[in-house]
């Protein structure tokens, strides 16, 4: 019997569940290791090699050396252990999620200050809201996907 | 015996916490979320407990994959601040009550909630957030804290029915501890926000502030809200708020008491990317 799982359908989101735990288990323990300096310092110095040194699939080692973060968190990485990475790298909770919206750092700042992003038309998969998968990227690399004639708008 | 004087709510988000480390509390963008705590500090200090019974999350610090306890009771006698990949944060070491902790477990476990027994764990922003809000940036903190670590990162998450049943549990295990110990109760974390994805940034004013409503006026109504309308409505880490049913299912009135006073309510978007809320119960 299969679990039941009802969150399949809500846009733009990723449920960190038990299958996507297993499948990023060693990726997440890779960000974990980045809480000790001396690991973030090996890591900094030669990113591949670190990266190698952990059963993580090709797939997900070129998403954490693109920063990918979307495409992380579908490979089974949860946020709060991506978290880590960002910590490395220097850079916010709101620069990293901001970061998986297409939208700059100014634009998603301005939408938290202007009081977040809106739930209509993003409940469910199949609305027009902009979290909808056929509105990404949002901001300016939508922007410059359309003005590149890579996106119909 | 002791007793559960009053009940605490309030986000913990991480941005709050670098806001006071880095002396940022008096910029524009953050007065407006301390000023919604200027009441509670001096209440704080007018109110002040022997204990804190703190529920939070941990987020990826002192537990990893290796281990994911659906409820962690922290039964050490300290607890030290967490690093968290930027240096722990400039505050006091957490000062425990094992005695109590341990009390409260056995308890606990012997209503049938299965709790894991915590005896080492450094305690990360979703505990020290609150205790900053609530006290200031004091030499040490007011009291000992009793730390309550839920487990809301991997799924499935304990349920909100499960959460509200567990505080009722805490209650009579505290009621039932001898000292004449004043405990108040924390729920944090929340309220709507999601950090992931193409809908981050997501924030629901309205179902926050219904439920801000209902958890003054009908714990047992929103106790049933499943999951999926807290993912939905309130963004997928928004889930975070199950652990605020907790510290209401402790309250006298849930065991047939008096309704409690709301001593204070806030509301505020945003801070980084989530919406602030803030609650005092007092039992009557």
């Amino acid at each position: 019997m299969s679990l039941e799982k009802p969150y399949l359908d809500v846009p733009g989101t990723t449920i960190f569940d038990a299958d996507q735990s297993r499948r990023g288990y060693w990726l997440n323990q890779f960000c974990m290791s980045l809480m000790k300096a001396d690991n973030r310092a090996r890591f900094k110095a030669n990113e591949r090699a670190y990266l190698d040194e952990w059963a993580m699939t090709e797939e997900q080692k070129q998403a954490i050396l693109a920063r990918d973060l979307n495409r992380c968190i579908a490979l089974g990485g949860n946020i709060y252990f991506l978290a880590k990475i960002g910590a490395t790298d220097g850079r916010s909770f709101q620069q990293m999620a901001g970061s998986m919206t297409g939208m700059t750092e100014e634009e998603y700042r301005d939408m938290m200050v202007g009081g977040g992003r809106s739930v209509e038309g993003n409940r469910y998969v199949g609305e027009d809201g902009d979290a909808q998968a056929h509105r990404q990227p949002q901001g300016a690399a939508g922007r410059n996907a359309a003005a590149a004639g890579g996106k119909d708008v | 015996m002791a007793r559960i004087t009053a009940s605490l709510y309030t986000s913990h988000v991480p941005a709050i916490g670098a806001a006071i480390d880095l002396d940022k509390t008096h910029e524009p963008y953050w007065r407006k979320v301390f000023d919604g705590y200027e009441f509670s500090k001096q209440w704080m200090k007018d109110h002040k407990p022997d204990v804190i019974f703190l529920v939070f999350n941990d987020h990826a610090t002192a537990f990893s994959l290796d281990m994911i306890p659906t409820f962690a009771i922290g039964t050490a006698a300290e607890f030290m601040p967490a690093d968290e990949g930027w240096g722990p944060r400039p505050v006091p070491k957490v000062i425990g009550h094992p005695k109590l902790a341990a009390h409260i477990a056995q308890s606990v476990i012997q209503q049938d909630f299965d709790l894991t027994i915590v005896n080492k764990m450094d305690v990360d922003h979703g505990l020290t957030v609150p205790l900053s809000l609530m006290c200031g940036q004091p030499e040490a903190w007011p009291c000992p804290v009793i730390p309550f670590a839920v487990n809301v990162v991997q799924y499935p998450v304990p349920s909100g029915a499960r959460c509200f049943a567990l505080g009722q549990a805490i209650r009579k295990a505290i009621e039932s501890y001898d000292e004449p110990l004043n405990v108040q109760i924390w729920g944090t974390g929340g309220m709507s926000h999601q950090l992931q994805g193409p809908r981050a940034g997501l924030i629901n004013k309205e179902w926050d502030n219904a439920f801000l409503d209902r958890l003054v006026a009908d714990p047992v109504g929103l106790s049933k809200v499943p999951h999926i309308e807290y993912v939905r409505e309130a963004g997928s880490e928004g889930i975070e708020l199950v652990m605020w049913l907790i510290a209401r299912g402790a309250m006298s009135d849930i065991a047939g008491g008096p309704n409690p006073k709301v001593a204070h309510r806030f509301f505020h978007v945003p801070a980084s990317n989530t919406a602030v809320g803030h609650l005092i119960l007092e039992n009557g």
